[in-house]
């Protein structure tokens, strides 16, 4: 099972959403996080005195597939949150050793 | 018989005003960071509790009792706990009742005292500033206000039967409504007390954006909106010259909010919501002295000027390094000296104050009086409020501990915070706090009691 991450810009959250819904993905997380990459933060001014504000929003999707899917899913995100404009985000995959279904006490694959 | 007209505006621009300090308290709030909020606003609910009471028992007489030598301050005794006002003698005459001007001027009081905690913000103990704010009302603002708002008065046949302070009756200066009284006082007060207390820990340096500027905005039109009491009801009449005030605190303070983004636009690019609602107050300031010197014209043109001084004067805090954290400097002596020095400049005889100022033909007479005016309420109040400042740095303490600073004021000097933001905790649920045991016990012990 992988884990596919990703970060994107917080109003191409419900594209990706979207998109993840019709290759059939059944079930995803999204957390607010903040951070930066290469378009680094913006300035803010109050009262004329400026501040630099590093920190970017940005959405987190966590999404749990099986081995096979990871790769699809991985291009569905970026086709779906790609503006092509700096601070677009990443993805990326990491292994996952094992799930279990809170519910049923479902494991592996079949906890998917 | 009593004359309702006027004793009703009064009432109700006595209202108007009481309004604006809790209007300010959202100013300043929400200018501040979340974890420092309530502090902020409670110290301008502080200067309302405490002064309401001072000024009943000894604060009116101080002011507005008879002049007990050099028109500097009214005699404390006259008046004490509001002796004899309840009956009513002065409306027989088709007057005002005293009570209504005890009222309005109290008002006045306290939100001078609720200005200066701005300089102060995120640092103050709030026991120290409660004692600040009744010596400071009591050794600064009751006699300055009986120097600027007493008017000596004389019956029909020119016996004067009242002697008032010396800035209205023997300098002449003319400040209608607060310019220096209130706002040069509680500028040059708030500078005093920013340089007592010093720099909150990485001023100049953090961000310290504020946390909530649709407050801020919520605040400058509550503060606008009680304004027109505490102007045009300094007319104490409901008449001419109260309504050429509304006129003038209208448009110079569309003005001055105009001034300040203009001046925002270009030096900075952008025209922000912070700068509006700081143009707003800039000029009320301003046109506070100058209600009913100036044209409507002149009003346009010294709130325009107010306006953009003022947003060029809040960054002479980093420049010379004092910490005055939500600008009364630049807004409030910086204002009130617009509008002071003002009148000297743009008065017309066509007002209802009826003297002519320098662009007027009237030379430099009245400007004259109008700076002695300014610069001696400047100094006193700076003077003053450092010694009463360093005096309870020095006794009690002002400032709160470093971690607490940090940590957030509110939560060490109140025990509360002022949002709360998450459903999971903080507020009683199971991975927060929960109820302490000392008050579930005492309260199933009521509840086994009732």
């Amino acid at each position: 099972m992988r884990l596919v991450t990703a970060i994107v810009k917080p109003f191409k959250l419900d594209d990706v959403k979207v998109a993840l819904e019709t290759v059939g993905v059944a079930g995803l997380t999204v957390s607010e996080v903040q951070g930066f990459g290469r378009q680094k933060g913006h300035t803010e001014v109050y009262r004329g005195a400026e501040y630099q504000v590093d920190f970017v929003p940005k959405v987190r999707i966590e999404v749990l597939v099986e081995d096979a899917d990871a790769a699809r899913v991985c291009d569905v995100i970026v086709g779906a949150a790609r503006t092509g404009s700096i601070g677009d985000g990443k993805v990326w995959v990491t292994s996952v050793e094992d799930v279990v279904r809170v519910r049923t006490g479902e494991r592996g694959i079949d906890a998917i | 018989m009593v004359n309702t007209g006027d004793t009703a505006w009064i009432l109700t621009s006595a209202s108007l005003v009481l309004l604006m300090t809790p209007g300010l308290a959202l100013f300043y709030g929400g200018m501040v960071r979340a974890k420092s909020v309530l502090n902020m606003m409670m110290m301008s609910f502080g200067a309302l509790a405490v002064i309401s009471v001072l000024w009943v028992l000894y604060g009116y007489s101080l002011a507005f009792g008879d002049d007990v030598g050099a028109g500097l301050l009214g005699s404390p005794t006259q008046y004490l706990g509001l002796a004899g006002l309840m009956e009513d003698t002065t409306s027989e005459a088709g007057g005002l009742p005293t009570m209504a001007f005890v009222g309005f001027q109290a008002v006045f009081a306290i939100i001078t005292v609720a200005l200066i905690s701005g300089a102060i913000a995120d640092r103050a103990k709030f026991g120290a500033w409660m004692v600040f704010a009744g010596v400071w009302a009591t050794i600064v603002y009751f006699p300055i206000a009986h120097w600027v708002f007493d008017f000596t008065l004389t019956d029909d046949d020119g016996v004067v039967t009242h002697v008032g302070g010396w800035v209205a009756n023997n300098l002449a200066a003319i400040d209608f409504a607060g310019g220096t009284a209130v706002h040069i006082n509680a500028g040059a007060a708030g500078l005093a007390l920013a340089i007592v207390l010093g720099k909150r820990r990485g001023f100049g340096r953090d961000l310290v954006r504020p946390h909530n500027l649709p407050l801020v905005m919520i605040g400058a039109g509550l503060l606008w909106f009680g304004w027109f009491g505490f102007n045009a009801g300094s007319a104490v009449a409901a008449n001419n010259t109260a309504s050429v005030a509304w006129v003038n605190t209208l448009v110079a303070t569309g003005a001055a909010s105009l001034g300040w983004l203009l001046v925002e636009k270009l030096r900075d690019g952008h025209a922000t919501s912070l700068g509006a609602a700081s143009g707003v107050v800039a000029g009320l300031v301003a046109i506070t002295p100058s209600c009913a010197a100036v044209s409507p014209v002149g009003a346009i043109l010294l709130g325009a000027v107010a306006g953009g001084l003022c947003a060029l004067a809040v960054g002479l805090k980093y420049r010379f390094g004092y910490d005055d954290s939500l600008d009364v400097v630049g807004v409030h002596l910086v204002g009130g000296l617009v509008g002071t020095l003002g009148v000297g400049f743009l008065a017309t005889a066509a007002a209802p104050a009826g003297v002519d100022g320098l662009f007027y033909g009237g030379g430099v007479d009245q400007l004259w009086r109008q700076a002695v005016g300014a610069f001696a309420v400047l100094i006193t109040s700076f003077v003053l409020t450092y010694i009463i400042g360093l005096v309870i740095q020095k006794t009690m303490g002002f400032r709160v501990d470093e971690e607490d600073e940090m940590e957030g004021i509110d939560n060490a000097v109140h025990a509360e915070s002022a949002y709360d933001f998450t459903s999971l905790g903080g507020g009683g649920g199971s991975l927060g706090a929960t109820r302490s045991a000392a008050a579930t016990a005492s309260a199933s012990t009521r509840g086994a009691t009732a």
